[in-house]
C-alpha cells in the first residue's frame, strides 16, 4: 500500500494509523499494525524493549518514513506542516541544548514552532509552572537533576500546545518521586483535554495513566482494550496464585511445570477458576516435599495478559 | 527561523570558552608567532616569472636577454600570455609592464633602456651612462633579489665578447690604442669568442651557468612599485593566511554541533517542529559565516593595533573578502560534518583536510615559494583564494571592484559546498 502524499481522511480523529509497516533491513519493526486514538484518550502503548513502541511513535512524527500503510494526524498525513502543528512529540532521548538554561530551551523550541512575542513569553510562563521548573528557569539544562531535565524535556515538546501528544517512555531513568511528579503533568494534560500516546514497559504507568492500552510485541498489536477488558479478555474470572517454595534442586521447577504453572524469578505463578484451589495446591506442593515461603492470591493484572499472551515477561 | 537558529548557536557558543578560546585567542597567538618569526624573513627557492622590456634592442641588450632566458630558474615574458587563439598580444612597454607588476602578474620587470649598449658594462661605477630599471613587488622578499644577482651573472656569462670589447675601448681611452696588429689580434680574438659561444648555444651547453657572478658590472636601479610604504610586508599576509586555516577549524567545529544534536535526539525534535533541514542548515552555515567573519575582524583588529597594518583604509575591500571567506569556510564546516559519523571523526578529518589544505593553499608558507606544480594545485583550496583576495586589497591597494575573480571563486565554493553538505544530510531527514 502506498502513502497517500495529500490530506487522507476527514477524521477528526486526533490519530488514525492503517496497515503501517515499516522493516529495517530483515526486521520488520512495525507489522501492519491499524489504530485509531480518539479525542482526548490517552492511550497507552506497552510493551518490552524492541516490541516497536519507539518506531511506532516516530512513524507518527514522520520520521520514519514507512514501507506500507499511512499515518494521519486530525486528517492530515505524518509530517506534513498541519501534522507539525498539532503535534507533539516528547522523545525518550533528553533532547534539549545543554548550555541553554531551561526557560531558554523552552524559548528555542517554542520558536522553532512558530511562536513569538507574548504568544512564546505565555507558552514558556505556562510550561514552566506546568512542569514545576520555575524556581530552577535560570539554571543550564545540564546543571539540573534527572528529573528535573524530564520535565523540562517534556516541556519542550508540548510548548506550542499540540492536540495531540506523543510521549515516549518520558519516566525513563527517574526516581520514584520525580516519576509522580510526572505522572502528575499527564493527568494535567489529558485533564485538560489532549490526546495522548503513552508508551512504556511499566504496566503500573499504563493501569495509572491510560484509557486503553494497546499490547505490543515483535511490532504488532496483540491485544487492545481497557485494562479491565485486556485482563477480563485474557483471564475471565479466573485469579492468580502466587507463590515461593523451597524444595530439592530442580524439584521446584518440575513441580511447577507438572501442575501447569510458570516460574517467574523463583516465584510460581499458577491461573486457577476459584480461590479455593489454592489448599489443593499446597497440598500438592506438600506431597511433593516442598516447603512453602509464602503464598498469595490477586487478580490477574497487565504483566499476567503479557505474559499469557506472550509465554513472557514485559521486561524480558 | 533562522535568527532563532543563531540566537541559539550563539548562547551555546558563549557557554563553551574551550570553543570561545579556539576561535579567538589560539588564532591570535599563533598569527603573532608567525609574524613575529616570518616578518622579516628572507629566502629564496622559486622559479621566478621576470618581465623584461628591451627598449634599446642593441646587441647587448639582445644577449643580455638571451642570457637571462637561459636561466633555468627564471621564466622570461616579454608580452602578455595570449588571450585570444592566433592574436598575439603586444609587447610589453615600460609603462605596462610596471602595471603588470602592480596587478601581481609577475613579481618583478626589468626594463632595459636606450643606449644601454653602447656602455654596457662599467668596472667603474659610471653614474651617468644609461640603467636598467628593476621593478619589484615587495610582497615578494625573495624575488627581486634573486632577479638583481641573476642579471650579474648573466652579464659576466652570457656577454663575454661584449666585455673584451667594452675592455678594448678602455684600453683606447686610456693606453693610448693599440698598434694595427694589436688591433688585428684584439678582434680575431673577439670572433672566437664569438664562434664559441654559438657553438655552445648550438650544443645546448649553457655557459652561462659555469661561472659564478661577481655582481655590480651592470647598472641596476631598483625600485618597489608594489608596497614602497609597507611597513611590515608580511602582516597582512599571515593576518589572512593564519586566519583563514583557524576559520577552517572553527567553522568545522561549529558544525559539529549539527553531530552533537544528532547524538542526543535535539535534532530529531527540531525536525518535528516547523524547521526543515534546509533551513536547519541554512542556519547553521549563517552563523558560522558569522562567527568567521568576527574571528577575521578581531584578527585583523590585532594586525592592525599591534602590528601597524593599515587596516582602517581597507574596510570595504576586508568586509568584502571577510564575508566571502567566512561563507565558503562556513560552508565547509558544514560539508564536514554531514560527511562524518562522529565528533571524533569529524575532529580526525577537520585536523587532515584543513592541514593540507593551509599547507597547500598558502597559509603555512606563501604560495610565490612552492613550485609551480604546488601553486596550481594550491587554487583547489580556499586559502589560496581567500589569501589573494586580502593581498589584492591590503598589500596592492585595488579597488573593490578587482575582486570579482576571488569573491566568485569563494562565494562559488560556499555554494557547492553547501549544496552537496545539504544532499548528504538526507540521512538525517528520516529513517
Amino acid at each position: 500500500m502506498s502513502v497517500p502524499a495529500g490530506p487522507i481522511s476527514s477524521s477528526s480523529l486526533p490519530l488514525h494509523i492503517e496497515a503501517l509497516v515499516k522493516r529495517f533491513g530483515q526486521v520488520t519493526a512495525i507489522d501492519a499494525i491499524t489504530l485509531e486514538l480518539r479525542s482526548g484518550e490517552c492511550l497507552g502503548l506497552l510493551g518490552p524493549n524492541g516490541a516497536g513502541k519507539s518506531t511506532l511513535i516516530r512513524s507518527i512524527v514522520g520520521r520514519v518514513v514507512p514501507d506500507a500503510g499511512w499515518v494521519a494526524v486530525f486528517g492530515s498525513p505524518a509530517n506534513s506542516a498541519a501534522a507539525r502543528a498539532a503535534l507533539g512529540w516528547v522523545p525518550q532521548e533528553l533532547a534539549l541544548y545543554p548550555r541553554l538554561t531551561g526557560k531558554e530551551n523552552l524559548e528555542s523550541f517554542g520558536r522553532y514552532h512558530g511562536l513569538s512575542g507574548s504568544g512564546l513569553r505565555q507558552a514558556v510562563e505556562w510550561c514552566l509552572d506546568w512542569s514545576s521548573l520555575q524556581d530552577r528557569a535560570g539554571e543550564l539544562a545540564k546543571n539540573l537533576s534527572g528529573g528535573m531535565r524530564r520535565r523540562l524535556n517534556m516541556a519542550a515538546g508540548i510548548i506550542h500546545r499540540p492536540k495531540l501528544v506523543l510521549m515516549d517512555e518520558p519516566t525513563v531513568g527517574v526516581d520514584p518521586q520525580s516519576r509522580n511528579r510526572i505522572f502528575e503533568m499527564i493527568e494535567r494534560l489529558h485533564g485538560e483535554g489532549t490526546a495522548i500516546i503513552y508508551t512504556t514497559h511499566y504496566m503500573e504507568e499504563a493501569e495509572r495513566l491510560c484509557d486503553r492500552i494497546a499490547i505490543l510485541d515483535h511490532g504488532r498489536i496483540i491485544a487492545l482494550g481497557t485494562n479491565e477488558e485486556l485482563v477480563e479478555n485474557a483471564f475471565a474470572s479466573r485469579s492468580q496464585i502466587l507463590a515461593r517454595f523451597t524444595g530439592p534442586p530442580g524439584g521446584v521447577s518440575a513441580w511447577v511445570e507438572q501442575r501447569g504453572g510458570r516460574l517467574v524469578d523463583s516465584t510460581a505463578l499458577f491461573t486457577v477458576e476459584h480461590p479455593t484451589e489454592i489448599a489443593t495446591l499446597l497440598d500438592d506442593a506438600a506431597k511433593a516435599g516442598l516447603k512453602v515461603v509464602d503464598v498469595s492470591l490477586r487478580r490477574p493484572n497487565l504483566e499476567s495478559v503479557f505474559l499469557h499472551l506472550t509465554g513472557r515477561e514485559l521486561r524480558d | 527561523m533562522i535568527v532563532p537558529i543563531i540566537r541559539t548557536a550563539l548562547v551555546s557558543l558563549r557557554r563553551d570558552r574551550a570553543a570561545l578560546a579556539l576561535s579567538f585567542i589560539l588564532p591570535i597567538t599563533f598569527f603573532s608567532i608567525f609574524a613575529l618569526i616570518f616578518g622579516g624573513r628572507r629566502d629564496t627557492v622559486p622559479k621566478i616569472t621576470v618581465i623584461v622590456v628591451d627598449e634599446d634592442q642593441s646587441h647587448a641588450s639582445q644577449k643580455l636577454v638571451k642570457g637571462l632566458e637561459r636561466e633555468g630558474s627564471l621564466v622570461i615574458r616579454t608580452r602578455p600570455a595570449s588571450n585570444n587563439k592566433g592574436v598575439q598580444p603586444t609587447e610589453y612597454t615600460a609603462a605596462t609592464a610596471e602595471a603588470a607588476v602592480k596587478a601581481g602578474d609577475a613579481p618583478v620587470a626589468l626594463v632595459v633602456p636606450h643606449g644601454f649598449g653602447e656602455n654596457p658594462i662599467s668596472f667603474r661605477g659610471d653614474q651617468d651612462r644609461p640603467t636598467i630599471q628593476l621593478l619589484n613587488d615587495n610582497s615578494d622578499m625573495v624575488a627581486w633579489q634573486m632577479v638583481a644577482g641573476l642579471l650579474q651573472k648573466v652579464a659576466m656569462t652570457s656577454m663575454p665578447d661584449v666585455m673584451a670589447e667594452q675592455g678594448s675601448k678602455y684600453a683606447d681611452q686610456f693606453v693610448g690604442g693599440f698598434t694595427p696588429e694589436q688591433r688585428k689580434r684584439m678582434n680575431a680574438g673577439l670572433e672566437q669568442l664569438r664562434q664559441h659561444e654559438k657553438a655552445e648555444i648550438g650544443t645546448g651547453e649553457n655557459a652561462a651557468g659555469k661561472e659564478p657572478g661577481r655582481g655590480g658590472i651592470i647598472a641596476v636601479k631598483t625600485r618597489a612599485v608594489v608596497g614602497e610604504n609597507k611597513n611590515n610586508p608580511m602582516v597582512s599576509f599571515y593576518a589572512a593566511a593564519i586566519g583563514v586555516m583557524f576559520l577552517l577549524f572553527t567553522a568545522s567545529g561549529a558544525a559539529g554541533s549539527l553531530l552533537d544534536e544528532a547524538d542526543s535526539g535535539t535534532l530529531e525534535r527540531v525536525l518535528s517542529s516547523r524547521v526543515t533541514m534546509t533551513t536547519l542548515l541554512a542556519g547553521k552555515l549563517a552563523f558560522s559565516t558569522l562567527l568567521a567573519f568576527s574571528q577575521l575582524v578581531v584578527m585583523f583588529v590585532w594586525a592592525w593595533a599591534v602590528f601597524k597594518l593599515d587596516f582602517l583604509d581597507h574596510i570595504p575591500g576586508f568586509v568584502v573578502m571577510g564575508v566571502c571567506t567566512a561563507f565558503a569556510v562556513g560552508a565547509f564546516g558544514m560539508l564536514l560534518a554531514s560527511i562524518c559519523r562522529t565528533r571524533a571523526q569529524l575532529g580526525a578529518l577537520s585536523t587532515l583536510v584543513i592541514l593540507s589544505m593551509s599547507s597547500v593553499g598558502g597559509s603555512m608558507f606563501p604560495r610565490f615559494l612552492m613550485p609551480d606544480a604546488m601553486q596550481k594545485a594550491g587554487l583547489l583550496t580556499i586559502n589560496a583564494w581567500a589569501i589573494d583576495g586580502f593581498t589584492r586589497v591590503f598589500w596592492r591597494d585595488e579597488p573593490v571592484s578587482h575582486l570579482w575573480p576571488q569573491v566568485l571563486v569563494l562565494l562559488g565554493i560556499g555554494v557547492v559546498l553547501f549544496a552537496i553538505a545539504r544532499k548528504i544530510a538526507q540521512r538525517w531527514e528520516s529513517a
